[in-house]
């Protein structure tokens, strides 16, 4: 099954671009992927986007559960750690810092091998590395790419762009970031495939936002270093897409299709996908609450009423052996 | 306790991580005798009003559910995803990047991949997804769905019932996803349709009832205190009180019923009675809220509001100004992450204060329940405790942090600040094997039982390797905790992998270092064992 989860999602991102390159063919097809389908895509991104926060965050968080990961602030005299185990606001906020740009949780990972009949807890931090130069990567990337929806270009995204062609390697200049990117990514998809423990748990979704992303990168880079796309054309359809004005582009190449293909694809698919932990990080319990039970009383929206065993029960049950052993009761 | 039925140690580490050739959806569970644990009885169900009270075992074939058991439990399901944000956004979130796959010490001690966290939780996901996600409904095995069926449910069974809900597993989780969490949510619904196991239900029947997990009537708790009594003023020479449902006492003081029934733990009840005796101070047991534990953890979340209700009633019927706990692990996870939010406010209470430092436990202010260790800390701190290490120089000492006390509160220096006070040997294991990161005994959650010894064994491998670490290098022979489930599986656990190894509570460790007022020649240890030099 693992390995057909694999063959599967390559092929359904073959047919992908096998589509792509036929709506390149068909100036009907074009129109539908230029003018129509990008604001489909997007709305369904936003709007599936805003769904899924709003499913979660519906239900109610009845019990205050942080997994905690450092000494509490206990006695006054004892070092606590206010971020690995917060007490209050602020420790909340670092701790979810730390998640969410830094991975501090993936940065404690360990690899667990039987050695001379015990288990030995080797340093593994390579998923956290290559995870987080994939994220960041493909932050710097996506935001470079305002550069086709903005006019004038921002500064900010100007110097972002410099500092990333920075090495001036090629003309044009290779980015680093699709470099990290495309790094990062090989790691985790050979990861998948090779190590036999992730290949078990690996199921369709997981290769295809791989595989999906993979291609988005890919046909990137084909269109900047060997097949240049029309870059006057391309800012002028993504003008056309922010002004409301699109009109289907003339003489742009069939990888440009491709990578408008995948895109979409991937906008119309991330909220229903496991891609939404980009949005559940910041909902969950164990990280974003403060670990202050016993000084603050969080309260359960449900809590209700349950059958308990009164003491009042348990004196009747036992009064006469509380007796006979000298013990105080309530009713003689 | 007979290690005869399971294999050698050198047989059980000989451990093959490599998954097998078929899909984790085409294995369907295998009930191996020593890895599960035996079904709650009739009797017990009945006494909890638990649905579907019958005779069966996991290894039948026909589990007798009700007929309509699948409805039953898509809807207990559809209603948990609506109370609870951890079990909606963990089924959602996981991205199978695997980070948590060899932290659970399930899956390092028997190498079974549907014991990796991911893979425990993918059993519950994959039905969630067929049933509450369009994808799962439209795609099927394609987007990671599959039916509800008896193979499933079985499934289901016998891996959450192999997790003892440490939260190793979730201090690495990018997101904080909780296998803890997802446990508790198919145990919830396994009891749905009376699928649960029977020292897990036995103890919360008795719970109920009695007041503890044990069963013990009001006068065998007065009987065992006062032979501790007698055995205190045996080995010291001094007289302790047994106060008893006492109105008027300032403290209600908490402990998990097994200090106070079987060896080891009976020591560090000892301890608990010297210690209060020593400083003086006006506390009292309860017969009534007389168990600190709450196997309601390990059934549903109604189950532990109705066992731990029995505290706080107990502490206004006698009038205390707060409540003291003692030495358990998943007793302190419900009284710091549950009690208050479940029972209270305890308004009724007072802000707790240490009549003997004057210490105000401010981190203790709302729930108005202080652990024992801080408390002792705080009078060790003061110079409150007259204490002589020496008497513990036959001990070489080493540390093992409880799952709930390390994941659930982040109690990690009070008790090393007192072992460092009361003995002269002590020395920590592997920094990957402790604290946060603290590897599981095993046997918690309920699944302490005998016919459940392999498993155990195999679970609780990790803890007991890093033990035999410092076994090797420092000599030691003597395993602190404070959990009482600990105390007493861990000496099994020791016995199987490192013999030589026995297990106290930090509080054992503190009352042999005690010096009391008006003791004789202190010769034995609590245990009757002779002290260096003697």
């Amino acid at each position: 099954m693992p390995m057909k989860n694999l063959g599967l999602s390559i092929i359904a991102v073959l047919i992908l671009a096998l589509l792509a390159i036929g709506i390149a063919m068909s100036h009907g097809m074009a129109y539908l992927l230029t003018v129509i389908i990008p604001y489909v895509a997007f709305a369904v991104f936003l709007a599936g986007f805003v769904y899924r926060i709003i499913k979660w965050g519906s239900s109610p968080v009845p019990f205050r559960i942080p997994t905690t990961c450092g000494q509490g602030k206990t006695l006054p005299w004892i070092k606590t750690n206010p971020v690995e185990n917060p007490a209050g606001f602020w420790g909340v906020v670092a701790r979810m810092a730390q998640e969410i740009f830094l991975f501090r949780s993936l940065f404690r990972n360990t690899h667990v091998e039987i050695i001379d009949g015990r288990p030995v807890y080797g340093s593994a931090k390579w998923l956290w590395f290559f995870g987080l130069m994939f994220h960041w990567s493909l932050l710097i990337i996506v935001l470079r790419h305002l550069r086709f929806f903005i006019e004038p270009i921002s500064p900010l995204i100007g110097a972002l762009s410099a500092v990333d062609g920075f090495f001036e390697i090629g003309i044009p200049a290779l980015y680093l970031s699709d470099i990290a990117l495309l790094t990062g990514l090989s790691f985790l998809f050979l990861r998948r495939v090779i190590v036999p423990q992730i290949r078990y748990i690996s199921l369709f979704t997981d290769y295809f936002s791989l595989l999906l992303i993979i291609g988005i990168v890919s046909t990137g880079l084909l269109m900047r270093h060997f097949f240049p796309a029309d870059l006057n054309a391309v800012k002028t359809l993504a003008m056309d897409w922010v002004t409301f004005s699109p009109v289907a582009p003339q003489g742009i190449s069939a990888v440009f299709y491709i990578h408008l293909c995948f895109v979409f694809t991937l906008m119309a698919w991330f909220p229903a996908s496991k891609l939404m932990h980009a949005g559940g990080i910041f909902l969950s319990p164990t990280r974003n609450l403060a670990s202050n039970n016993r000084m603050q009383r969080h309260v359960n929206p449900w809590n209700a009423p349950v059958k308990v065993h009164t003491y009042e029960e348990y004196e009747n049950e036992f009064r006469d052996k509380m007796k006979a052993a000298g013990l105080p009761v309530e009713k003689e | 306790m007979s290690f005869d039925k399971i294999p050698k140690p050198d047989q059980l580490i000989q451990i093959q991580y490599a998954p097998p050739k078929t899909g984790w959806m085409e294995t369907p569970v295998e009930f191996r005798p020593g890895t599960w644990s035996y079904s709650g009885t009739a009797k017990s169900l009945t006494a909890l009003d638990l649905p579907n009270p019958r005779s069966w075992q996991p290894s039948d074939d026909d589990w007798k559910l009700p007929e309509n058991w699948q409805a039953i439990i898509l809807s207990g399901m559809k209603e948990r995803l609506g109370k609870y944000r951890s079990f909606r956004l963990f089924m959602d979130v996981c991205v199978r990047c695997g980070a948590c796959a060899d932290k659970c010490h399930f899956y390092i001690g028997s190498g079974d991949p549907k014991n990796m966290p991911v893979l425990r939780a993918e059993l519950l996901r994959s039905v969630y997804r067929r049933y509450f996600t369009k994808s799962g409904k439209l795609f099927g095995r394609l987007a990671g769905a599959r039916d509800l069926t008896m193979d499933v449910l079985k499934e289901w069974f016998y891996y959450f019932y192999q997790c003892t809900e440490c939260r190793r597993c979730s201090a690495f989780c990018p997101f904080g996803i909780d296998q803890a969490e997802i446990t508790m949510m198919g145990r919830e619904l396994l009891n749905l349709v009376g699928c649960n196991i029977n020292w897990v239900t036995e103890p919360a029947a008795n719970c109920f009832r009695t007041g503890n997990h044990l069963g013990i009537q009001p006068g065998g708790i007065k009987d065992i205190l006062d032979f501790f009594a007698d055995d205190i003023e045996e080995r010291t020479g001094v007289r302790v009180d047994v106060p008893l449902n006492k109105k008027g006492a300032d403290i209600l003081f908490v402990t998990p019923s097994g200090d106070y029934f079987a060896d080891p733990g009976t020591y560090t009840c000892m301890g608990y009675m010297m210690l209060f005796h020593e400083i003086g101070l006006n506390y009292t047991f309860s017969t009534y809220a007389s168990e600190g534990g709450n196997f309601g953890l390990f059934s549903s979340h109604e189950m532990i509001k109705r066992l731990n209700a029995k505290i706080y009633a107990e502490a206004k019927r006698l009038g205390v100004k707060w409540i003291l706990g003692g030495e358990c692990g998943h007793m302190w996870r419900v009284l710091n992450q549950y009690m208050d939010t479940m029972n209270g406010p305890a308004d009724f209470l007072q802000e707790p204060v240490s009549p003997i430092t004057g210490t105000r436990f401010e981190n203790a202010k709302s729930t108005k329940m202080v652990h024992i260790v801080e408390f002792t800390a705080d009078l060790i701190r003061n110079g409150k405790l007259k204490l002589d290490p020496s008497r513990n120089n036959t001990q070489r000492v080493t540390f093992h942090d409880s799952c709930n006390p390390a994941r659930a509160m982040g109690l990690f220096e009070e008790p090393r600040y007192i072992i460092n006070h009361v003995c002269n040997h002590f020395y920590e294991m592997a920094e990957d094997t402790i604290r946060e990161k603290t590897l599981c005994c095993g046997a918690g959650a309920g699944l302490g039982n005998d016919e459940n010894m392999e498993m155990r064994m195999r679970g609780g491998m990790p803890r007991a390797m890093a033990v035999k670490k410092v076994v090797e290098k420092h000599g030691v022979n003597r395993l602190a905790c404070i959990c009482a489930i600990d105390r007493a599986t861990l000496s099994s656990l020791m016995d199987y992998w490192v013999p030589g190894v026995t297990v106290m509570g930090v509080h054992e460790l503190l009352a042999n270092a005690l010096v009391m007022t008006g003791e004789k020649e202190r010769k034995t240890d609590l245990r009757g064992e002779p002290l260096a030099g003697y």
